[in-house]
């Protein structure tokens, strides 16, 4: 240290020593140190009662628990094919509505719009990431199951019907409704980090682009888009961790039937959803324990999908927004 | 029409539907707060705000309760979950160079991915299964460990915004280390603390399915941390997947009034965030 | 650390359960949905005439009531399906069956324009939902009403999707009157269902109902009636169609009365008798026969007594069935077996 010592500082060598070994800075050391490895104790301590509590499970099935798709209470088999099934396929329906919105709504916010308008729309945008799960429960459940009922899913069955996923009963509540709120739910996730990985790109690059003649949307597409898709890729990531988590607004809609159908108009399940259902009343030890094991596969994908999204983010060099 | 004219149409189309996806999506958000204005202001009215609920087939009541548990949990959640979180982040920041930090920072990003129905999972197991009983306790820790994360990191994040001269500057005037920080990061850095503080607490405000099995229900008053409580996001759930009309009435009421809640932290954390700092 | 010292500090000011909280009481409970509307009602008029005692009941359904029991987590448990032998060898504490009141599990449907009872027979319940039977005007159903004219189109059927108590009452029914039922699904509280949409709780399924247009359903008959649901007439073990209704139900247990066992442990599906309702069932409070905290001790057996007697004459207002005068009395003296 090149400064000054000051006057009151200069004391002779035993209580400098001493006071520098309970200074102030050893405690607050100490202090910020014993919070932070707490932090890190309480995300082993989770791993941990996830495992355990899920032993008896993992070890009467094993590997085959994955692929079973059968879940029967009464006889004790269960399997997690049919909860991953409708994880996944609501979260694709999400996905494949929500991306193109959202990165619609990203290009329009980082390209087009106004600077100060850009910011009012995106805080509105972002604001949707911040209600909570169970109102969207309820508006899909009084809102958009009817409308699903009729007139949705029949003109559906009736423009498309040659197709598996439009055919059978039209419920209301199934795949489908569960895969439209959920598409909601993470546009504002896909909106905010595109945003920024396409406000991260070079102007000369743009410009470049459009010194040669290219048209504004010549330019999005062919430079700025390509530039972004790490970025862009990284939010699709972000909001499939975001759909695949989901609890409240599924479990209200998604009609709670554990079986494998192909049609988007079935009554489904996700693994959310079933823990949400099943866990306080489970009665069997081993019913528990495969609950608590369905909970820890859904950890497991969202961690995978999360540091996937991480990843490609970190490609981009930003960090995105607050929220993400 | 040649070829320019119809690329320059193209764009002009493109551009058009990118408008219509905004619209689209800041739309939805007026939709949903105008639906639940529609259907639940007529239900906020003081019954609700000062009545207990009533037994399914009976109308009236209110969920007095209801919103007294989901205050107390809140509370109890953040004042656990603030000091954790703003003191682990204050030692990534200002301490954390090391391969222990890097590990923290790793293990607060896994926490923070957890799903909510796994974190009750967990707080079941870990406070409600060795008390013997559902408690407010034992909501406030499941939400505690959502908050944490996000505190952690939001922290860490804008003490770091805060410029290194700030810090030799202390440090130039002859302040040990952890006056420094307290004295002259903390407090530049506090309006942006404080938004990430408020924004955790809107994010668990809205959390429903670690409830489930830790704070559970009560149809009874309940503020002690050591018994099960109503909370809001949980009535509405309930209500909204019975049959009685007047609970479903009750439901978009307190709908409304959890989702003007976590609006109105929501836009009161932007507004107090300096622009500079937030991107 | 800071939680733990809350912890300590919760700890040492409340008992395991329920705790002093002002001078008042509070006791938790759980369970079974098909009763929650007698419960809450007893628990509320409870609650005034003792203002400093709070009983907390929530409806989780059957199999939540028996698993928080077990698990230690509430102070009693509420069940329509007696708890199995196995579990209660399990248990770490012995527990008594109180039953309470009686009730009838009928077949509830949304069928635009048709108000009236349908009638169902037992082959025609379980075809439907086996899933054999698959739409409205299905001959078996069609001979069953004649001069109603049943929709063409699918039935929508709609179960429990948690632990349920009234699951197992009519699963059991199901499995007594059809061998195909019993050897394909069987009885219990949570089934692999062949069909159907999945709901939480009596109020779920009756929500879902309601919302769902020829959709049909299995709740307790309040349930029904409150939300002026249709429901069915159902042709019980002599043969003939009866309606679910308090004379029924109270006819369908008047069979087993005699050989009511001990334990109050029974199933009274499918009851012999001209005027019984084939799917009725007892419900029971779970009680643990040890309490280890005096005061919540003494406020339980309070409160059953008080079922027992005041406590019945509130069930027909709300379609329960009071219990019969015999299992009252030895009710009665099975409260004396909690300590």
């Amino acid at each position: 240290m090149s400064y000054t010592r000051p006057a009151r500082m200069s004391v002779e060598r035993p209580l400098a020593t001493a006071r520098v070994l309970v200074s102030g800075d050893r405690i607050a050391y100490l202090i910020t140190f014993l919070f932070a490895a707490g932090v890190l104790l309480l995300t082993a301590l989770v791993l941990y009662e996830l495992i355990s509590a899920s032993s008896l499970s993992r070890a009467k099935f094993g590997w085959s628990f994955a692929f079973t798709q059968l879940w029967n209470p009464v006889t004790g088999e269960f399997g997690a094919l049919p909860f991953m099934y409708g994880t996944v396929v609501t979260s694709l329906v999400a996905l494949i509505i929500a991306a193109p919105l959202g990165l619609g709504c990203a290009i329009f916010l980082s390209e087009l719009a106004p600077p100060r308008a850009s910011g009012a729309l995106r805080f509105v945008v972002e604001l949707l990431a911040a209600v909570p799960s169970v109102i969207y429960g309820l508006l899909a459940l009084f809102v958009l199951t009817p409308l699903l009922r009729h007139p949705v899913e029949p003109w559906l069955k009736e423009w498309f019907g040659f197709l598996p996923i439009f055919q059978g009963p039209a419920y209301g509540v199934g795949f489908l409704a569960a895969g439209l709120v959920l598409a909601i739910m993470v546009i504002p996730f896909i909106t905010s980090v595109s945003r920024e990985a396409l406000l991260a790109v070079p102007r000369d690059q743009k410009e470049a682009a459009l010194g040669l003649g290219a048209t504004r949307w010549e330019a999005t597409w062919n430079v700025a888009l390509p530039y972004a898709r790490s970025g862009i890729a990284g939010s699709i990531f972000l909001a499939l961790a975001r759909a695949l988590a989901e609890t409240m607004a599924v479990t209200m809609v998604i009609g709670n039937d554990p079986k494998i159908r192909s049609s988007l108009f079935a009554p489904g399940y996700s693994i959310a959803a079933v823990i949400a259902n099943e866990f306080t009343e489970a009665i069997t030890n081993l019913h528990i324990s495969a609950l608590v094991e369905l909970g820890l596969v859904l950890f497991v994908i969202t961690v995978i999908m999360n540091g996937l999204g991480r990843l490609f983010m970190l490609a981009t060099g930003r960090t995105g927004s607050i929220r993400a | 029409m040649n070829r320019l004219a119809r690329r320059k149409l193209v764009s002009a189309l493109m551009f058009g539907l990118t408008g219509i996806c905004t619209l689209l999506t800041i739309s939805s958000l007026f939709f949903i707060l105008g639906y639940l204005l529609w259907h639940g202001i007529r239900s906020i009215n003081l019954e609700f705000f000062t009545q207990l609920p009533k037994p399914p087939g009976e109308v009236g009541g209110g969920m007095a309760n209801a919103i007294a548990g989901s205050a107390e949990i809140i509370f109890l959640a953040t004042f656990i979950g603030m000091p954790v979180g703003f003191l682990a982040g204050v030692y990534l920041s200002e301490y954390g160079e090391d391969k222990f930090s890097f590990v923290v920072r790793y293990a607060t990003d896994l926490l923070n991915g957890v799903p909510s129905i796994v974190i009750g999972i967990f707080a079941y197991a870990l406070v409600v299964v060795p008390l013997g009983h559902f408690s407010i306790l034992a909501g406030s820790v499941a939400l505690s460990v959502i908050f944490i994360p996000i505190a952690v990191r939001t922290s860490e994040q804008f003490l770091q915004d805060v410029p290194h001269a700030f810090r030799e500057a202390a440090l130039a005037l002859g302040a040990p280390k952890w006056k420094a920080i307290a004295t002259a990061v903390v407090p530049a850095a506090f309006s942006a603390l404080a938004t990430g503080m408020l924004l955790a607490v809107a994010r668990i405000a809205g959390e429903t399915a670690p409830l489930l099995f830790t704070s559970f229900n009560n149809q009874f008053w309940s503020l002690s941390p050591n018994q099960p409580s109503a909370s809001l996001p949980v009535m509405i759930f309930t209500y909204a997947i019975s049959p009685y009309r007047d609970w479903h009435r009750q439901a978009w009421a307190a709908g409304l009034v959890l989702l003007a809640l976590v609006l109105f932290i929501n836009v009161s954390a932007r507004l107090l965030l300096p622009r500079r700092v937030f991107k | 650390m800071l939680f733990l010292l809350l912890l300590g500090g919760c700890g040492q000011g409340g008992t395991s359960n329920g705790s002093e909280d002002g001078g008042r009481l509070l006791i938790n409970g759980a369970g079974a949905t098909f009763p929650y509307p007698i419960y809450s009602k007893w628990f509320n008029e409870y609650h005034k005439l003792h203002p400093t005692i709070a009983i907390n009941y929530q409806s989780i359904g059957s199999g939540g009531g028996i698993r928080q029991l077990l698990s230690g987590t509430v102070d009693f448990g509420a069940s329509d399906m007696p708890v199995t032998t196995q579990l209660l060898a399990q248990a770490s504490t012995k527990i008594l069956h109180f039953p309470t009141v009686l009730g009838a599990d009928v077949p509830t449907y949304n069928l635009p324009g048709i108000s009236q009872g349908l009638h169902f027979t037992p082959e025609a319940l379980a075809g439907v939902f086996l899933g054999t039977i698959k739409k409205w005007n299905d001959p078996q159903l069609a001979r069953l009403n004649p001069g109603l004219n049943l929709p063409a189109h699918e039935i929508v059927i709609v179960h429990r999707s948690d632990g349920s108590g009234t699951t197992f009452v009519w699963t059991d029914y199901l499995s007594k009157v059809s061998p195909e039922w019993k050897s394909q699904v069987g009885a219990s509280t949570s089934v692999n269902w062949p069909t159907g949409l999945g709901a939480k709780g009596n109020e779920g399924v009756s929500g879902l109902v309601q919302q769902t247009p020829y959709s049909l359903g299995y709740v307790e008959l309040i349930y029904a009636l409150q939300n002026k649901l249709g429901y069915g007439i159902v042709r019980n073990a002599a043969g003939k169609f009866v309606k679910p209704d308090l004379n029924s139900v109270t006819a369908a247990a008047a069979g087993m009365v005699a050989n009511m066992p001990a334990d109050f442990r029974v199933s009274i599906t499918n009851a012999p008798g001209a005027n019984a309702y084939p799917i009725s069932s007892f419900t029971w409070m779970l009680i643990p026969a040890s309490i280890s905290n005096p005061a919540k001790r003494d406020a339980i057996k309070n409160f059953l007594n008080w079922m027992l007697t005041d406590g019945q004459t509130m069930v027909q207002s709300l379609d329960y069935a009071p219990l019969p005068d015999q299992v009252k009395s030895k009710e009665l003296a099975q409260i004396s077996e909690t300590r």
